[in-house]
């Protein structure tokens, strides 16, 4: 029996040891130490209420709720972002941008010429079928650059960076229209009646469709040979030309899902300010998930993770009055501690240290 | 030294982890002399050449340069540069966006001002002296690729060197500008210039060069006066087999059963590439092994890339089976029954990153298409079924391809295509640089594949191991097929004696 329980001992140890490898204990290990610091600060951070909100609707709120809620637009991209990575070696920096450019097409589509109907001009699934053309056309714009022109997927995308939010204002003649019909503003708030905000059930869809769409298709395996060895691929009978542009195009389709709840939260957007700053975290969600920024093999769960993990971040942050200039400051002094710690090479060390310092219990774990 | 050497070498030796490089190398440049420093890949070369440089440092002996009376120590390639040893490599190294003086003394301007009216005027005076058709103030991106390499060759010149290194400088130039470049280096040699010229052109050799030095397998095999040795002397030299050596290994696989009276597997009929091969026909019968010969850069390996549509094919017509297809990409080629090893695993073969076994069914993966995927169940299976097949020494089939042994590395990539069940294997150099136990299992296996029925086209630098699998070889020299043997005709000698061709 001793023997038994010696056994399961080693086997836990095997498994503990087995996970700290896994790519994905790096963001799941971040997430852990942002719930173990708010959970001794101050455990109220957790409450979850049922309150009435300003529709005179009872719905779900707490800090977790409001994380999960407003990290939509950011996971999302996250999945767009990680497979542009690992196609093509390289980020997407126009993403925030493009948002803008989504919601300005929606806007224009829904508010027609007048900046502020009483009635919508068309119905919405017609605004979002035209915002995921137009974003997917400016995807295709960038994975074209990307991937028939050869040029580095930053500088590529630097164009839309830097003139995405005047395409947006110019679509809609400089105006900032407001949508008017409650209805609208379903998709980026609650429906009535749902306690759980709508942008949650949105995320959760695109997480389903990206799953089914990485377990029925080629594209995790065609994206990652591609990352890794381009010569080899072609010579394998991929057109590595085509999967980076398809992983630009579907990183479109992510910015206008993404665009789409951002005008919905508000019933209008700024085109200056809208998902300002938000191609660094969702590069960085891809870096925190534990996947290499060079491209080839990527963990999509890691970098939803890595995701949510940002937007706790800022929440926490938020909660302990950090000035909204002084977040980025902060944001950036965790990013450090994080990628730094993850570097193979600090591991390496660590690993080293870690011999040194206890040589009887490693010597023990490797019996 | 002797008295007129500019340069020897003394029993060189370089050791990288488990192989011998360089072992007791000798080598001796004498004054105005041009000295062809000739052998095949993995000869030795290159590493001689960055000893002298001293991008490598030495295990063992000694270089003497004139002038210095204890052996010279070369740690850096700035050292090489002070004791008068200068190279100019394949691919400019210069900047192209500066003008021709500006990258002749780039530098080597002493202190924060720089004259550059003299500079000028020196530059000017220099290309003149060396025929040279450039001006000072002119960008070197404008000049053509033979002038830039001249430049590099005066702005070395004018380093006092005494020991001039040519790696390969003619490989992308014409024949203009082979003419251009040959006869500066007939004036430096006149000037009392060592030249050092390696190449793999074996024509250029006999035009310009005094003497030959041959290495093989990191030894030397002796130094030559060119008058004394002929083209096919040195081609046997080169690779290692006595011309007059009648002992013959001839294939034992039996070649009767073959009936060429069939329609070819595959035919070509005047493919044209893009990478610098004329057209040429080829066919191949169900159940032969062929291969394609020559030298290093003869154009082989670009014969069978334009087969499997690796690199743009301009021209010609392609039968599977009797029937007329077009195969413009990778991916037509395997659709028709073609599967090709590349000769460069680590940048065409493997994909570092992935396991063994998305290395494995990658090729049969695309063929299936990009909405259907194999299961991990099938996937599993498959990886499991060829790991065993091929003996691969891999901890699991999860296990990344790039922590492999070359070797085993090699025998992933040929599941991959035993996988892909093809009717046409192209291999490319299947064996290179893996042990002997492998070596003797793929040639086995060639022949084996041979008897099932499938056609196979096998390339390798080692001419025995052609006679070998092989049936029938087609022999190219310069980009151009010189020859098909086949039966009695597979000797070495007479194989030789192709490959060099010339009046021998």
């Amino acid at each position: 029996m001793s023997s038994n329980t010696v056994k399961k001992q080693t086997s836990l140890a095997g498994l503990a040891k087995s996970v700290v490898r896994k790519q994905i204990f790096i963001p799941i290990a971040a997430l852990l130490i942002l719930v173990l610091f708010n959970l001794i600060a101050d455990p109220s951070f957790f409450q979850i209420t049922l309150q009435p909100n300003s529709e005179g609707y009872n719905v779900l709120s707490g800090n977790i709720i409001s994380i999960i809620d407003r990290a939509s637009e950011l996971v999302i991209l996250a999945i767009g972002m990680t497979l542009v990575t690992s196609a093509s070696g390289g980020q997407d920096i126009s993403v925030g941008a493009t948002i803008a450019i989504a919601g300005s097409v929606v806007l224009r589509v829904l508010c027609g010429s007048n900046t502020r109907p009483d009635t919508l001009q068309a119905p919405v699934i017609v605004a979002f079928i035209v915002c995921c053309l137009v974003s997917m056309l400016f995807g295709a714009f960038n994975g074209t650059l990307v991937a028939y022109f050869k040029i580095q997927p930053m500088v590529a995308t630097l164009i839309m960076f830097t003139a995405g939010r005047s395409i947006a204002a110019w679509i809609n003649n400089n105006e900032l229209p407001v949508i008017s019909d409650p209805k609208f503003a379903y998709y980026g708030n609650f429906i009535p009646g749902i306690p759980i905000p709508t942008p949650v059930f949105i995320t959760a869809a695109c997480l389903i469709v990206i799953a089914l769409v990485l377990k029925f298709t080629n594209l995790r395996l065609y994206s990652q040979a591609v990352g890794i060895n381009p010569h080899s691929s072609r010579l394998n009978g991929i057109n590595p030309q085509m999967i980076k542009f398809i992983t630009f195009v579907i990183l479109g389709l992510c910015v206008a899902v993404a665009g789409f709840i951002k005008v919905s939260r508000l019933s209008t957007i700024n085109y200056s300010v809208v998902a300002k700053d938000i191609e660094m975290d969702a590069i960085l969600a891809v870096a925190l998930g534990g996947n290499a920024l060079g491209g080839g093999k990527f963990n999509m769960t890691a970098s939803v993770i890595g995701a949510y993990v940002i937007q706790f971040l800022t929440t926490t942050l938020y909660k302990y009055d950090v000035d909204s200039a002084a977040i980025s400051a902060y944001k950036a002094v965790v990013v450090i501690i994080l990628v730094v710690l993850s570097a193979p090479i600090v591991r390496e060390k660590m690993g080293e240290v870690k011999k040194k310092l206890f040589p009887a219990k490693t010597a023990k774990e490797a019996a | 030294m002797e008295k007129n050497s500019v340069l020897e070498m003394r029993g060189i030796c370089k050791y990288f982890p488990g192989v011998r490089a360089l072992e007791q190398v000798d080598f001796t440049l004498r004054e105005g002399e041009i000295h062809a420093l000739m052998g095949e890949n993995g000869a030795g070369k290159s590493t001689l050449i960055k000893v002298l440089t001293g991008v490598y440092h030495k295990d063992g002996g000694e270089v003497y340069i004139k002038g210095i009376d204890k052996p010279a120590v070369i740690r850096s390639p700035q050292d090489a540069q002070n004791v008068g040893i200068s190279t100019v490599y394949q691919e400019i190294t210069l900047c192209p966006n500066l003008t021709v003086a500006e990258n002749m003394y780039i530098g080597r301007t002493k202190g924060l001002l720089t004259n550059w009216k003299k500079i000028n005027a020196d530059a000017g005076k220099l290309l003149d002296d060396l025929g040279i058709p450039a001006i000072p103030g002119q960008q070197l991106g404008s000049c053509s690729i033979a002038v830039q390499q001249m430049i590099a060759i005066a702005r070395a010149v004018d380093m006092n060197c005494k020991v001039l290194i040519l790696d390969e400088p003619t490989s992308s130039l014409d024949e203009q500008e082979v003419a251009k470049l040959f006869k500066l280096m007939l004036d430096l040699k006149k000037k009392g210039v060592g030249i050092i010229f390696v190449t793999h052109f074996l024509e250029q050799v006999y035009e310009v060069c005094d003497r030959i030095t041959v290495l093989r397998d990191g030894k030397l095999v002796g130094e030559y006066v060119i008058e004394d040795l002929p083209r096919v002397q040195l081609v046997s030299k080169m690779l290692g087999k006595d011309f007059d050596d009648m002992a013959d290994i001839k294939s034992e696989s039996d070649t009767e059963n073959i009936d060429y009276s069939s329609t070819p597997v595959y035919q070509a009929k005047g493919l044209e590439g893009t990478t610098g091969i004329k057209p040429f026909d080829f066919s191949i019968h169900k159940g032969e092994v062929n291969g394609f010969t020559g030298l290093l850069g003869s154009g082989r390996s670009e014969c069978v890339r334009a087969i499997f549509g690796a690199d743009k094919v301009n021209g010609g017509e392609v039968l599977i089976d009797g029937k007329p297809v077009k195969i413009n990409k990778p991916l037509d080629a395997m659709k028709n029954g073609i599967s090709y090893l590349p000769e460069d695993r680590k940048r065409d073969g493997i994909v570092g990153d992935l396991s063994v076994r998305d290395n494995i069914i990658l090729a049969l993966q695309v063929m299936k298409g990009f909405f259907k995927p194999i299961s991990r169940a099938q996937a599993e299976e498959f990886a499991d079924e060829y790991i065993k097949l091929l003996n691969i020494k891999t901890a699991s089939s999860e296990t990344p391809i790039k922590s492999l042994s070359g070797g085993n590395q090699q025998k992933v990539i040929l599941a991959r295509w035993l996988l892909a069940n093809p009717k046409y294997l192209i291999l490319d150099e299947p064996t290179r640089g893996i042990d002997i136990g492998t070596k003797v299992e793929i040639q086995k296996l060639v022949l084996k594949l041979a008897g099932e029925g499938k056609s196979v086209t096998f390339i390798s630098s080692e001419i025995d191991e052609m006679i070998r699998t092989c049936s029938r070889l087609v022999v190219l020299r310069d980009g151009k097929v010189v020859g098909e043997l086949k039966g009695d005709e597979l000797t070495q000698n007479k194989i030789m004696a192709t490959i060099a061709g010339g009046e021998s």
